[in-house]
């Protein structure tokens, strides 16, 4: 809300600067964002009188006027039709600086002389009317600069009022709260109403059909109205508030509204038909065209204000085309009425309509503001247009707003809440100083009554709240809590997810975040067939960009936009990884399956050093990263299995990763398909572990094996084998056979050469031997080794190479 | 036959001054040392000397050797030295050259801040606690005092999923979601992912947020300003300064915004803190008796204090990052930064 301090001072007197004020404020919950100085743009520029106008005799449409500042005179040359003598004008005089930065010279016109410029508003930047020289009021003293003339020049605060500030929004409602602040009272408008003896009720008459939408509808009018400009001083009040003037009837809506904080509605009277109104609820596709020139398909519960057959406003949002107030016209029907906070909220939401009307309704404007807003208005519409107030007025009130009363409150309530106590007399006089009643109620009780507009105040802790708000928080003591010590069990998971950043952190891969919204078209991007579990999207329905418009259900397709972003920016080494959720819809009406995923992705050189080694990373090199991981859990039964993949991995270097026979993510090489689809160079490998599964896996029991003091004799042999055999399949056989002596056996070379032919390879297997009671002889060993060869060779087909 | 001896010794030094590889050390000792070498067949000749001179021969025979002795294990030795020098200096090796190895990757800002926080109030009893990200309008909002149609919902643009199912606008759901199941006292944090549908340079449509909650009997509001206060004096340091003042949030009253000095213009007002020379941290407040009575805590025995706060602010302001976008383009040369 833009608040205008000249416009503020209407109602009180201000003695901070504008920074001592929005600090004040600040302090108490109605936080200033923003000062803002609004300085006239011109200088030089004073009250003037036109003595004389007479055609320009070389230029038809021009004019030769005389000027006066009262003291001296001025030729001046005049584009302009609407001058008269007699007239008050702003004078622009040689030197003067007008808006745009242009400085008044003295110059020949068609050759006559010109010492001066007369202005219109827009010419000056004091309003919108570009149509000819702006008159101003007589009575001004000749000769004094425009700007004092006019009172021109203002501070702004910008304040942002919280939701449950309705009653500040209005200019009333901030002196009020400055009052509160400063101790100073408050001025209130004087209303003096001048009715003729036309009666309302012969000429007009209000009912409401649905009392729950529209508990009260108020209504005032004013005949014989001419429709002009408002004065200045309303245009700039009205500016300063962020309005534009219009015309002096809806303009004194606004101001009233501005400044009373009750939104108001004039209807041109002969366009409403049998001169009555109708409030009754919309019908589901009612079609209705707002002043803006707008049509809305209505829904099927607003509030509509009809006349005898059409609707003609959308109540408490916008009023229509067909009832807007025209230069002609002549009655005014002034609408004041208090709608149903969350029905207008509806309506405007469902309707985009988001007004300054239904922005007060919504959040509750003051049921017993309605009549003096109304009158108010009334006054003002007559003043500024020259009209009469019919007598009397409409007050249809079918359902009594129910006020607050009587709210208990205390004060040992306010000092357990606060952590201090507050003195019972600074406690009531902080109430009594925004207007609550304050009763006694008891020992150490009180029975607080607020006023009608703070209608956000129903229970004994917004009392408080009050209280300390206006006590200052910076008064409150500061303590640390005596809290009770328990202990919330704690997410292992949580546990394993740091554990493992540390391990991929040490192992060279960085840490990103990728949106966990993608594109739908994503899994397209990797292949994914129809059936995939993954194409089941939890969809946005209101997403900023296709590209974020459905839950992500796999991180695959954003770590390889993270390396195609990277590579574009020339960075092609790339180790990186994220942790967090995909999502997968199950039901309609049930909360999607939120998965906690870790995964990664390698591209580029294995290495950062470009002096040493330039080998490019590749399947392994993932691989080992993956089982460091395995590793530092403690997880000995990780298998990795060829035959399953994923259909964006390549087919010849992925695999299913297996703990306990459970599959718990994969690794692999990206599909070229899919790179070439994503228009990505190099290769890329990656994974995904599913970290709910993985944590499930965790045993981290240490039970401490005894060392044997004897030395372990190791033997190598080298296994020719089909290609095609895994070597793992190799270790599976040599373990199988059970030989307790056999420490270990490891693959310590893999050999593929031309020697062996194409479809064999050699697997190198060093067995390690030892007893954990005495050193094994020569002969003990071979015996046992030369059995499991022997076995391997026979269950393997192996052959033995030399 | 001394004068023989004489001619020996001189000739022996003489030939080791020269010498200088190991082999032609070891060829002296065994021409003149060895078994058939000069100085041993002298000595063995010592019968051709006259009576009353052989004892003079013999001790100086004996002198010479171990002169001879001396002099070749010395040369032996710088010798072996020398080789050894020679060596190190063929070995030496251009120590400018960067090392080899993996050099460690980077944690994200982001979780480093929420790694920093949660450290924090790990430290003052709070335990972090998980909810959903897909969450129910119920959780989100109607449970948390924010009803349907109330001018609050504008507080927190939302994304939907179906009409009751949203992308939670905040980490507060979980509060709720938590104390539906435990009885106080509950000290909890929830960190985690949260959406709104707003993108600019301060906005992204995705962010972080840290929630925590305590609930205890007698807890006050200058207990929250004590937890606050503590906590940012630990992340911004002991001489930040601080205010609190009043705001509003649906969930809580009376509620508080927390500010910090500017730490871009210490107060004096910039860019960064929009000229107020304070800077809007977090959000906080009393748990609204609304949402107590909601999971069924008694408001008259119960009381206690929420607070939540974005992590990308805190990161940014914490390494002068201006654009909060960048925190979500996983440009490694970014990364790399943290």
């Amino acid at each position: 809300m833009l608040v205008s301090l000249k416009w503020l001072k209407d109602y009180i007197d201000l003695e901070l600067t504008a920074q001592e004020l929005a600090d004040r404020l600040t302090m108490t919950g109605l936080e200033v964002d923003a000062i803002k100085a609004v300085a006239h743009k011109f200088s030089g520029v004073v009250v003037a009188k036109i003595s004389s106008v007479r055609p320009h005799p070389g230029a038809d449409k021009l004019s030769l006027c005389d000027v006066t500042d009262g003291t001296k005179t001025y030729p001046v040359v005049c584009g302009a039709r609407n001058i008269n003598a007699g007239d008050i004008v702003p004078l622009a005089k040689i030197g003067a600086v007008i808006p745009g930065g242009y400085t008044i010279k003295s110059t020949v016109l068609r050759g006559e002389k010109s010492d001066g410029m007369l202005c219109s508003e827009s010419e000056l930047e004091i309003g919108d009317d570009a149509s000819g020289i702006m008159h101003l009021p007589t009575g001004l003293t000749l000769g004094i600069p425009l700007e004092t003339a006019l009172n021109l020049g203002d501070t702004v605060l910008d304040v942002s009022i919280t939701p449950n500030r309705s009653d500040c929004l209005s200019m009333i409602g901030m002196a009020r709260e400055i009052a509160a602040l400063t101790g100073k009272k408050i001025k209130m408008p004087v209303l003096k109403i001048k009715e003729s003896v036309e009666d309302i009720s012969s000429l007009s008459s209000v009912s409401i059909v649905d009392a729950d939408l529209c508990p009260r509808y108020s209504a005032r009018m004013i005949k014989n109205v001419k429709i002009g400009d408002s004065p200045i001083w309303m245009k700039t009040r009205l500016e300063a508030a962020g309005l534009r003037a219009i015309n002096n009837v809806v303009d004194v809506t606004n101001f009233v509204m501005l400044e009373m904080g009750q939104p108001l509605h004039a209807f041109d009277f002969r366009f409403l038909e049998e001169g009555r109104i109708v409030v009754r609820k919309s019908k589901t596709g009612e079609v209705f065209v707002s002043l803006d020139e707008k049509s809305h398909i209505l829904p099927d519960d607003s509030v509509l204000i009809c006349d005898g057959k059409k609707p003609v406003a959308i109540g408490g949002i916008m009023g229509g085309l067909n009832s807007e107030v025209k230069d002609d016209t002549q009655v005014i029907f002034l609408e004041s009425a208090y709608f149903n906070p969350s029905s207008i909220r509806r309506s405007s939401r469902r309707l985009a309509m988001p007004t300054d009307a239904a922005f007060r309704f919504e959040r509750g404007i003051d049921p017993e503001g309605v009549i003096r807003a109304l009158n108010r208005a009334a006054q003002l519409i007559a003043d500024l247009s020259g009209g009469s107030i019919c007598k009397n007025y409409i007050d249809e009130y079918p359902k009594k707003i129910k006020a607050v009363e009587n709210i208990p409150l205390r004060l040992d309530r306010i000092r357990e809440i606060i952590g201090t106590a507050i003195a019972v007399k600074d406690v009531v006089r902080t109430l009594k100083s925004i207007g609550m009643i304050v009763r006694q109620g008891g020992k150490g009780k009180y029975l607080v009554t607020p006023p009608t507009y703070r209608v956000d105040i129903e229970r004994e802790i917004d009392l408080i709240e009050e209280v300390v708000r206006l006590y200052g928080y910076d008064h409150v003591p500061v303590t640390l809590p005596a809290v009770s010590v328990t202990e919330m069990a704690s997410i292992p998971r949580l546990d394993l997810e740091e554990r493992v950043r540390q391990l991929l952190i040490g192992s060279g891969y960085s840490e990103i975040i990728n949106y966990s919204f993608t594109s739908a078209a994503s899994v397209d991007y990797l292949c994914l067939p129809q059936e995939d579990e993954r194409r089941n999207f939890v969809v946005i329905k209101n997403p900023l960009t296709e590209e974020q418009s459905v839950m992500r259900t796999t991180m695959a397709y954003g770590l390889l936009e993270s390396l195609k972003k990277n590579i574009n920016n020339a960075s092609f080494n790339l180790k990186i990884f994220e942790i967090g959720r995909v999502f997968l819809k199950l039901k309609a009406g049930e909360l999607p399956e939120e998965k906690n995923i870790l995964a990664g992705l390698l591209s580029g050189k294995a290495s950062e050093d470009l002096w040493g080694a330039k080998a490019n990373v590749d399947f392994y090199d993932l691989k080992g990263s993956l089982e460091n991981i395995f590793y530092d859990l403690k997880l000995e039964q990780c298998r990795y299995r060829a035959e399953i993949s994923e259909p964006f991995l390549h087919p010849g270097q992925s695999c299913g990763v297996y703990e306990n026979e459970t599959r718990i993510g994969y690794l692999g090489q990206a599909h070229p398909d899919v790179m070439q689809k994503m228009d990505i160079r190099g290769a890329a490998y990656l994974f995904e572990i599913n970290l709910d599964l993985l944590v499930q896996q965790i045993k981290q029991q240490i039970s401490y094996k005894e060392i044997s003091k004897f030395p372990a004799v190791t033997r190598d042999v080298a296994f020719v084998i089909p290609a095609s055999m895994e070597a793992e399949k190799m270790l599976e056989i040599v373990l199988s056979q059970r030989e307790d002596l056999l420490e270990n056996v490891v693959i310590f070379d893999i050999y593929v050469g031309k020697s062996l032919g194409e479809w064999a390879k050699s697997v190198g297997l060093r067995f390690s031997y030892r007893a954990f009671d005495r050193t094994l002889t020569d002969t003990e060993i071979n015996s046992i080794h030369d059995k499991i060869v022997h076995n391997t060779v026979r269950l393997t087909g192996a052959k033995i190479r030399t | 036959m001394i004068a023989d001896l004489q001619q020996l010794e001189k000739d022996a030094l003489a030939e080791l001054k020269e010498a200088g590889a190991e082999d032609s050390i070891l060829a002296i000792r065994t021409k003149y040392l060895g078994r058939k070498g000069l100085l041993t067949s002298l000595l063995r000749n010592i019968a051709q000397v006259p009576i009353d001179e052989k004892p003079l021969f013999g001790k100086r025979c004996n002198e010479v050797k171990e002169l001879l002795e001396t002099k070749i294990e010395e040369a032996l030795k710088s010798q072996a030295q020398n080789k050894k020098e020679e060596i190190l200096a063929r070995d030496k090796i251009d120590v400018t050259l960067p090392g080899r190895g993996v050099r460690p990757g980077r944690v994200h800002p982001v979780v480093q801040i929420r790694r920093e926080i949660c450290d924090i109030f790990a430290s003052f009893g709070f335990s972090v606690v998980e909810g959903p990200e897909v969450e129910w309008d119920y959780y989100n909002f109607e449970a948390l005092n924010i009803p349907q149609d109330h001018p609050a919902r504008d507080m927190q643009d939302t994304f939907y999923i179906e009409d009751n199912m949203v992308l939670r606008t905040h980490t507060s759901p979980v509060q709720v979601r938590i104390m539906e199941k435990v009885n106080p006292p509950v000290r909890i944090l929830s960190p985690g992912r949260v959406y709104r549908p707003d993108s600019d340079v301060s906005h992204t449509p995705m962010f972080h947020q840290i929630e925590g909650l305590l609930v205890d009997q007698g807890i006050s509001f200058a207990d929250l300003k004590g937890i606050l206060t503590a906590f940012l004096k630990k992340v911004f340091g002991d001489d930040t300064l601080l205010r609190f003042r009043p705001s509003f949030f649906p969930f809580t009253e009376p509620s508080a915004e927390v500010d910090i000095r500017c730490v871009i213009c210490r107060g004096k007002g910039c860019r960064v803190c929009g000229q107020s020379g304070w800077l809007e941290i977090l959000g906080s407040g009393m748990v609204d008796p609304a949402v107590f009575k909601n999971v069924g805590y008694d408001v008259e025995v119960y009381s206690g204090f929420a607070f939540g706060l974005g992590l990308e602010r805190i990161a940014m302001l914490k390494y002068g990052i201006s654009d909060i976008r960048l925190l979500f383009e996983n440009d490694i040369r970014f990364l790399k930064q943290f």
